[in-house]
């Protein structure tokens, strides 16, 4: 709202940004100029201007993944000066606002860089490795009907919560693109941590388990080192307490499960 | 593949692997502190030639030795394996990356940390295992008994002012090294609770400064006892 | 065309389960030899494409997204219904049907909503088996909230993220039949057209976001989920690519448009700050639980908060609907803020705005309690306003926010095109003229894990197993249309960016088609949106070419729906001389300026059929018979 600012002035930038056909082709960083921005406007925002001034010059527009502009769909990426969704932490990059920069910045922007991550076009990178570990053992395998009553399963409210919160994961891909190795680690132990602290989750756990993390392994993600990068990054506060909860269940399951 | 070796191939098996033998190797640390410190004792080395006499004679260390040169070669390759395979995750850099903003140097560094340990460790052992395994002795008589003196060899070393810049450099990044490892290690096989974590981190902290510190005020209080203060 | 709503016979109560019965069913083993499409994967899409793949049918399920789990069910924040009566505080399946029928100014099915409440309750069933976390009391069991147009409490949550567990569990029950190989998926995928077969729909044409690829995909029934129309607003709360594609393409099939003009406004928006505003922010109902509407008594007051003592405040919500307070219907709640605003009293300095005040909660109930129950909201708010609500009330604006009017269905979910069915915000079936708060979810569930796997084996199990291959003409005659309509948008070259046609579209429908409309304006709106369309056509700029990830060429498309759809609603809107739920029109409202129905000659669903481009549509009506409740005017006092 420009009444909230009542100084804030527009503001002009400099923009390196990644620019890149196609996923076969090789990209290179490009130097564009956006002038009058409002501290107001998303980052997002920021980029639709700048997408309609190329647009009007002729100059194919920079593609980038967004979709819900309001942090929870998880499509919007982008590696801003050097961060996964910019300097602000705990916020996606369609959440973050330009009163976080000043005029005269110059502001880089990259794809997502990991290996399982290829970019298709500029700033858009192929994210369906994810959904394969999802595939793989990211459900508790029921059918729709037959199921008992909700409340038949009474669950403390701390296991609840805490399940909640591995759950919040967006699917972002912050965590691979912040880690030094590139590891999809808190990703995937968000989901094994929220399926394995629910009773119903149980059942399953140990297969889950194993098979998450052979997808994971198979997919090229890198190992985690426990740097904490990733949950720095990660825009909804994924805890790398669920990584330590990743290793246990692995471990317990290697030894443990039926699958020899 | 069994699941033995699919476990130990996994990327989380060969980072348990790292851990228990970064831990295991934490537990010599300790063993090989310990027993140094008689160094300090005033009797002229005598306290410390017969410990060194035992460490080279008893069998069970001898067994000992083995395993932890097999802790040592584990920890080393299984790390050697997870960096290589880490490097290549990511075959197109960022062109600007700030992750100074997000982590600890030495988390991010823990191999270039390694390497330089590994690098010290060499030196340490071609001076002093080596040279007391398989060199002349040099044989004292202590309560009757002769002794290898090692405690001579130990302060003729400490006397070379870049000897102990190499002792103090090498401690300074095995600390580095614990700073993160200590506490890794324990997230590694699972455990971290909001009851005992911050503990282990708390303890983790202070092995990663008392250990080297301990292990460097050896060079040093020979140095400066015997070259500085005469 | 007569209309023929298939509602079984007998009492309301009985009706699902005697057609439950009464329904055709497919021999298991022969399932297989059946395949369905179903495009968009939000809750309605993967719910149904989950469970028609675990019955046995090949599915084959489609989104734009790079990944199914990123429809825009994902952000709906507040929750989810459902007749549980976990509070013992009265709820039932028949309160919640007769609510949602209320809330929806009677413009809706009595059978349909009916329905709609039965299964309510398998939905949360469902959805705690595949390990959603919802809210919980203490002692481990479910707890519950209560949203506007209520007086129990039968809103399951998950804190203001409802919407994204829901949709992760469908996602998971997706993920399962994926790794099966019973789904195939197809990500980054958008259909284009409806091919239909000896007049039965039989398959779509898609492109494909990344290639430009143009292909077809033959099944034996279709499933539209693709949501609903508000983008049609430029500025709205849906995702930035919601679109109406899909469910328009099948509308120039010969599906049925009904009641186009009953959008949602929702009441608790952040207002726009300025003209490059891309989309708006829901801030999720629920907080009228405990934040109290208000806006300065006198206008022009420029004070801070802060500032304004409490006797100079007007808790209009409050002081006009004592009974349900601030809890009032969205469309309720959303008309008495534009109406303070238009006697200026309005806030900020756009003056298009009421505060939204927590301070008594917090005062009540403490700092940690509000920030437990809306901690993510308030920092959502704060990261996008820059101004911290816990120590100063949040401004807040209605917004476009849900399509109560989609495709045309019967009581199975199916369309006037025979095959092709529609569910969730895609189709216009449960919500009528208005919609109450956590009903969406509930509908999108309810239509994809527990109405359409019964319906569609009827329509299966009377058509032969045979597949249409997509070499047929009909599938080769779509997708040359479709590229010659790609090469015609790429051949204009024009001046003006597609977001500025966009735009101007987004204005014409807020002023003249949006929280209140009137004879004159709408007409006014219909002549500018063919000018616009015509200009659209003739001066849109699209750079690149068809085969490559084109961002411009994408919107293009969707725009030019857009910009047909638009009229449509004009015209649904000028039809409709009355004012109901969601539906204001300014001649018709009570002296207290509540909206004024006419039973007498609206109690109907407006249903439009395509006759040609630029052709006047033709109006089918389907009456509604209300035989269960009585038609009484709306009373939230």
């Amino acid at each position: 709202m420009a009444g909230n600012n009542p100084n804030s002035k527009p503001m002009n930038l400099t923009l390196k940004v990644w620019r890149q056909k196609n996923f076969q082709s090789a990209g290179k960083m490009e130097t564009y100029q956006v002038k009058d921005i409002s501290p107001e406007m998303s980052f997002l925002e920021m980029m639709d201007v700048l997408n309609e001034d190329l647009l009007r010059q002729g100059i194919d527009p920079v593609a980038f993944d967004h979709d819900c502009r309001e942090g929870i769909c998880g499509m919007c990426s982008l590696y801003i000066n050097g961060r996964a969704h910019g300097p602000e932490r705990g916020t996606t990059t369609c959440q973050l606002h330009m009163r976080k920069f000043s005029d005269g910045d110059t502001i880089t922007i990259e794809p997502w860089r990991a290996g399982p991550f290829p970019v298709l076009k500029d700033l858009c990178v192929d994210r369906s490795a994810m959904d394969r570990i999802q595939q793989a053992g990211g459900y508790i395998s029921v059918n729709t009907g037959g199921v008992p009553d909700a409340n038949e399963i009474p669950i403390p409210k701390a296991i609840a919560d805490k399940a909640f919160d591995a759950a919040t994961c967006i699917q972002c891909g912050a965590c691979v693109a912040a880690c030094k190795n590139g590891s999809a680690m808190l990703f995937v132990s968000a989901k094994v941590s929220q399926l394995a602290l629910l009773p119903q989750g149980k059942v399953e756990r140990k297969t889950r388990v194993e098979n998450m993390v052979a997808q994971m392994d198979k997919e090229g993600f890198g190992a985690c080192t426990n740097i904490g990068s990733c949950a720095a990054e990660c825009p909804v506060g994924i805890s790398l307490e669920n990584i330590a909860m990743l290793n246990r269940e692995y471990i317990n399951a290697s030894f443990t499960s039926e699958n020899v | 593949m069994s699941w033995f070796s699919k476990t130990f191939s996994s990327s989380i098996g060969r980072k348990l692997l790292v851990a228990v033998t970064g831990l295991f190797l934490c537990s010599f640390l300790v063993v090989h502190l310990v027993g140094n410190l008689q160094l300090f004792k005033d009797d002229g080395g005598a306290s410390f030639n017969i410990y060194s006499h035992f460490m080279a004679t008893n069998p069970l260390i001898r067994t000992m030795e083995i395993v932890l040169l097999l802790g040592f070669l584990f920890h080393i390759y299984e790390a050697l394996v997870l960096t290589r395979r880490n490097k290549s995750v990511r075959p197109v850099q960022y062109a600007y990356n700030r992750p100074q903003d997000n982590s600890n140097w030495s988390s991010r560094n823990m191999g270039l940390l390694g390497t330089v340990i590994l690098v010290f460790l060499i030196i340490h052992l071609y001076n002093f295992f080596w040279r007391a395994r398989f060199g002349e002795p040099n044989m004292i008589p202590i309560e009757g008994t002769e002794y290898d003196d090692l405690y001579s060899v130990v302060v003729q070393s400490f006397h070379l002012w870049w000897y102990v810049l190499i002792y103090v450099l090498g401690q300074i990044a095995l600390g580095y090294h614990l700073y993160h490892g200590f506490s890794s290690a324990f997230h590694t096989l699972g455990l971290n609770h909001k009851k005992y974590t911050p503990g282990i981190q708390k303890f983790g902290a202070f092995f990663s400064i008392v250990v080297p510190a301990g292990f460097a005020s050896m060079p040093l209080y020979f140095f400066i006892k015997d070259v500085v203060l005469s | 065309m007569i209309l023929d709503s298939k509602i079984p016979e007998g009492p309301l109560a009985e009706k699902w389960d005697k057609h439950k019965f009464n329904v055709k069913l497919v021999n298991p083993a022969n399932k297989r030899k059946y395949d369905i499409i179903v495009v968009g994967t939000g809750l309605a899409g993967a719910s149904a494409a989950a469970t028609l793949a675990e019955l046995g049918y090949n599915v084959k399920a489609f989104c734009y997204q790079d990944s199914p789990r990123r429809a825009h069910s994902i952000a709906a924040q507040g929750g989810i219904n459902a007749a549980k009566n976990y509070q013992n505080d009265g709820d039932s399946v028949y309160r919640l049907f007769y609510d949602t029928i209320k809330g929806g100014d009677y413009r809706a099915r009595e059978a349909n909503v009916y329905r709609l409440a039965q299964v309510s309750v398998n939905i949360i069933d469902q959805c705690v088996a595949q390990g959603v976390p919802f809210a919980r009391e203490y002692g481990g069991l479910l707890a519950n909230r209560s949203f506007g147009g209520a007086q129990v409490s039968r809103t399951f949550y998950a804190r203001g993220q409802t919407g994204q567990q829901l949709l992760l569990g469908a996602y998971s029950a997706l993920n399962r039949q994926i790794a099966y190989g019973k789904v195939k998926m197809y990500p980054r995928t958008e259909m284009l057209d409806l091919v239909m077969v000896d007049g039965k729909a039989r398959g779509i044409v898609t492109r494909h976001l990344i290639t430009g690829k143009i292909e077809s995909h033959s099944a034996h029934a279709v499933i539209l989920a693709t949501g609903g129309y508000g983008n049609v607003f430029f500025l709205s709360t849906n995702a930035m690519g919601s679109n109406a594609t899909a469910a328009w393409r099948a509308y120039k099939k010969g599906a049925l448009f009904a009641n186009p003009c009953f959008t949602q406004i929702h009441p608790t928006c952040i207002p726009v700050s300025g003209g490059y505003q891309s989309k708006l922010t829901l801030m999720s109902e629920s907080l009228r639980n405990d934040g109290r509407v208000w806006v300065p008594k006198a206008v022009g007051d420029n004070r801070a908060p802060q500032d304004i003592p409490e006797n100079e405040r007007d808790y209009f919500l409050e002081r006009k609907y004592p009974s349900f307070g601030n809890l009032v219907p969205r469309d309720v709640a959303s008309r008495n803020a534009k109406l303070v605003c238009d006697e200026g009293r309005g806030v900020g300095t756009t003056k298009l705005a009421v505060y939204l005040d927590f301070a008594d909660a917090i005062k009540r109930e403490g700092l940690d309690k509000i920030s437990q129950k809306y901690g993510n909201l308030f920092e959502m708010y704060e990261k996008i306003t820059g101004e911290n609500p816990y120590t100063q009330p949040m401004r807040i604006y209605p917004a476009v926010h849900y399509t109560m009017g989609g495709l045309w269905v019967d009581y199975n979910l199916m369309t006037t095109v025979p095959g092709l069915y529609a569910t969730g915000e895609c189709n216009f079936s449960d919500h009528g003229a208005n919609r109450l708060g956590a009903s969406a979810l509930m509908q999108g569930l309810a239509d994809g894990y527990f109405v359409i796997p019964y319906t569609i084996g009827d329509y299966l199990a009377q058509m032969p197993a045979t597949r249409v291959e997509t070499t047929h003409p009909a599938f080769q005659e779509a997708e040359a249309k479709l590229r010659a309509d790609v090469d015609r948008l790429l051949s204009i070259n024009g001046n003006r960016t597609v977001d500025e046609f966009h735009k101007a579209l987004g204005q014409i429908m807020w002023d003249y088609c949006g929280m209140a409309r009137n004879a004159e304006g709408l007409q006014f709106a219909k002549q500018e949106i063919r000018k616009l369309r015509d200009e659209f056509w003739k001066n849109v700029k699209i750079v690149g070419v068809n085969e490559e990830l084109n961002i411009t060429l994408e919107k293009a498309g969707r725009v030019a729906d857009f910009l047909e759809l638009g009229e449509l609603m004009v015209d649904d809107a000028l039809n409709r001389n009355e004012s109901c739920g969601g539906h204001f029109r300014e001649e018709y409202q009570t002296p207290e300026n509540e909206a004024l129905r006419d039973d007498e000659n609206y109690t109907y669903v407006a249903a439009w059929q395509y006759t040609g481009e630029n052709q006047q549509p033709m109006l089918h009506k389907e009456e509604l018979k209300f035989e269960n409740v009585k038609l009484t005017q709306r009373s939230y006092k």
